[in-house]
């Protein structure tokens, strides 16, 4: 029986960073729950011919060659940055004190 | 902080069997990024070499590269490994802001390359097999600079600067089976082992594998297991473990500490740890099982990569001489002994030597020069061999004017010293510092004359049959050319003028 569990939406709510509420979390594993249940009904379907598919293109081997292309300018690659210093995205403080 | 208990590393093999799996990543060195055209120059400004695939801008797609993919099956054929027909790049989702994206684009299931092996040669000549689990592509992370902790440690950081310069830079991961069966010999293996991966890397030229730079890393997981038991135990694994004698020395720190905490009925925790370059110790880091949670799935940005039987027999064919096999066909050309040859590996002087031999040296004198002379220099500077300032050209020719006698070996050391003092090159420094054999006879035949009448009382000794003797005038007659004299010839003449017998 697959499905999802209000444990692993808070564990991969954790994961992501997503601070949800005790509402929310049975709000959301109900509704994930429903999805999921109804995507694994694609599975009763497919028989064992059916290779799975993860790109709806039927293409392999699509490579470039190894020349240089031009990059953003610094000021470019950083005009969307909340905040910057020194030239470089500056993000807040990683790990918490411990 | 706390000391971490160890047991005497003897004490601890005696108990224990190790088992060790290591985990290479590699850079390579293509000129743009793997998933797009940024250019991975080295020292380039913050943020310079950055465009929206790498920076993980809405809307961007990335294109695989033809070089990367083909420095892989390089590799992966290298490694006696099979080479995937069709395989697809995954996504490794983490929450850390080293990749803008918030996932790296890595290889999940379904490596490139898979199930092969390395041979790789202990110092004593015993060579031992490391299978390999599988190598995959992947990509580098950005640069973080850590702001307002002590020495720029993550811990106590206010906040983090990201360069992305290096994100997206191609990887390849190389991962071992786990290597059981080397018991106290499992550091040294490990050590041999990143050695001769560097080595191989290097023929394939697709990285140039400086440990020092970051183009290689290794990562040397370690556990333990009671002797005469066959169930792994739990692993501790030791990140970014950056020179070969670090990859020896963590995995000798690991089986004593592991030691101390099993026999001490204590449990292994699984986490990853730090290596420290100063004491050779390692450190706890996060716990693992919490890190471990990455959700890979299929990349849906990428299609699949099937490489043609064809493409992968062409590369196959075009894989120059294994470095193993190269040296091995070297020490029996010039003829010295494993444990000679692993000096000569160990100096960087193998490639100089090859190279003074092409220039026209035989190989015992490039081999005498590479690594006496220079070794001693490049020692004393603290430099690699490969950097000091004289060319294999220059130590061949070097070696042809002692050849032809034009230098005995004092001149010739002479020679050396003026051409790494920027003198110009050989013939050069002699003209300019008048370093020539004195080949003159009457010249060395007056020089022998007086050195005769000096001593007369050793000179009687040789005309009485003591022609062991003879090296004492020897040594006045070059004393008095000041070296410039050649010793075979000054000895003959000394025993033809007291009508002696050599």
């Amino acid at each position: 029986m697959p499905g999802i569990t209000r444990e692993e939406v808070a564990h991969l709510a954790r994961l992501a960073r997503l601070e949800l509420k005790d509402e929310e979390l049975d709000h959301f594993a109900g509704q994930l729950d429903d999805i999921i249940g109804a995507v694994a009904r694609v599975s009763e379907v497919a028989g064992q011919d059916v290779p799975p598919t993860s790109h709806p293109l039927p293409l392999t081997n699509v490579m470039r060659p190894d020349e240089v292309r031009p990059s953003l300018t610094p000021e470019q690659a950083l005009s969307g940055a909340p905040a910057q210093e020194q030239q470089r995205f500056k993000v807040p403080q990683i790990l918490g004190e411990e | 902080m706390t000391v971490t208990d160890l047991v005497p590393y003897e004490d601890a093999l005696a108990a224990y069997d190790p088992v060790m799996g290591l985990e290479v990543h590699v850079e390579l060195g293509t000129k743009t990024k793997m998933f797009c055209g940024c250019a991975t120059t080295l020292g380039a400004e913050p943020n310079a070499q950055t465009c929206p695939t790498c920076l993980g801008l809405p809307g961007s797609l990335p294109v695989v590269n033809a070089t990367g993919v083909e420095s892989a099956i390089k590799i992966g054929l290298a490694l006696n490994c099979t080479i995937a027909d069709w395989c697809r790049f995954a996504r490794k989702n983490y929450f850390y802001p080293d990749m803008p994206k918030n996932f790296q684009t890595s290889q999940y299931d379904e490596p490139i390359a898979f199930d092969g092996y390395l041979d790789v040669q202990l110092e004593d000549g015993e060579v031992f097999r490391v299978h390999i689990e599988r190598a995959h592509m992947e990509e580098d992370t950005g640069k973080s600079t850590h702001i307002g902790g002590a020495t720029g440690r993550i811990h106590g950081a206010r906040h983090s600067l990201l360069d992305y310069n290096r994100a997206g830079i191609p990887l390849i991961e190389i991962v071992t089976k786990p290597i059981v069966g080397a018991g106290e010999r499992a550091p040294e293996v490990a050590k041999a082992y990143v050695a001769e991966l560097r080595e191989l890397i290097k023929a394939l030229g697709v990285s140039e594998a400086r440990m020092e730079m970051g183009q290689m890393r290794c990562d040397v997981n370690l556990s333990l297991m009671p002797k005469g038991t066959e169930e792994f135990g739990t692993r501790s694994e030791t990140k970014n473990v950056n020179s070969l004698r670090s990859v020896e020395r963590a995995a000798r720190f690991e089986i004593q500490r592991h030691a101390a905490v099993l026999s001490s009925g204590g449990k292994i925790v699984q986490e990853t740890r730090h290596f420290h370059e100063d004491d050779g110790s390692t450190t706890p880091g996060r716990i693992k099982e919490e890190a471990e949670d990455y959700r890979y799935f299929p990349e849906p940005d990428l299609v699949p990569v099937a490489p043609s039987r064809e493409w992968v027999e062409e590369l196959r064919a075009g894989l120059p001489e294994l470095p193993r096999v190269r040296r091995n066909r070297l020490r029996e050309e010039w003829g010295v002994s494993e444990l000679d040859m692993q000096a000569i590996l160990n100096a960087g002087a193998v490639d100089l030597i090859v190279a003074t031999t092409d220039a026209g040296a035989d190989a015992a004198s490039a081999r005498k020069w590479w690594m006496g002379e220079l070794a001693r220099r490049a020692n004393e500077d603290g430099v690699e061999l490969g950097a000091l300032p004289i060319t294999p050209e220059q130590v061949a020719r070097v070696a042809a004017l002692v050849a032809d006698g034009s230098l005995n070996d004092k001149l010739a050391r002479q020679v050396i010293e003026g051409v790494l003092a920027g003198e110009g090159d050989p013939d050069t420094v002699v003209e300019k510092r008048g370093l020539k054999v004195v080949s003159d006879e009457g010249a060395l035949g007056t020089a022998v004359d007086e050195a005769i009448a000096a001593n007369a009382a050793i000179a009687d000794k040789i005309r009485g049959g003591k022609v062991a003797a003879a090296g004492a005038l020897v040594g006045a007659v070059m004393k008095a050319t000041r070296g410039q004299a050649d010793a075979a010839r000054v000895r003959e003449l000394i025993l033809e003028k007291l009508g002696v017998e050599g």
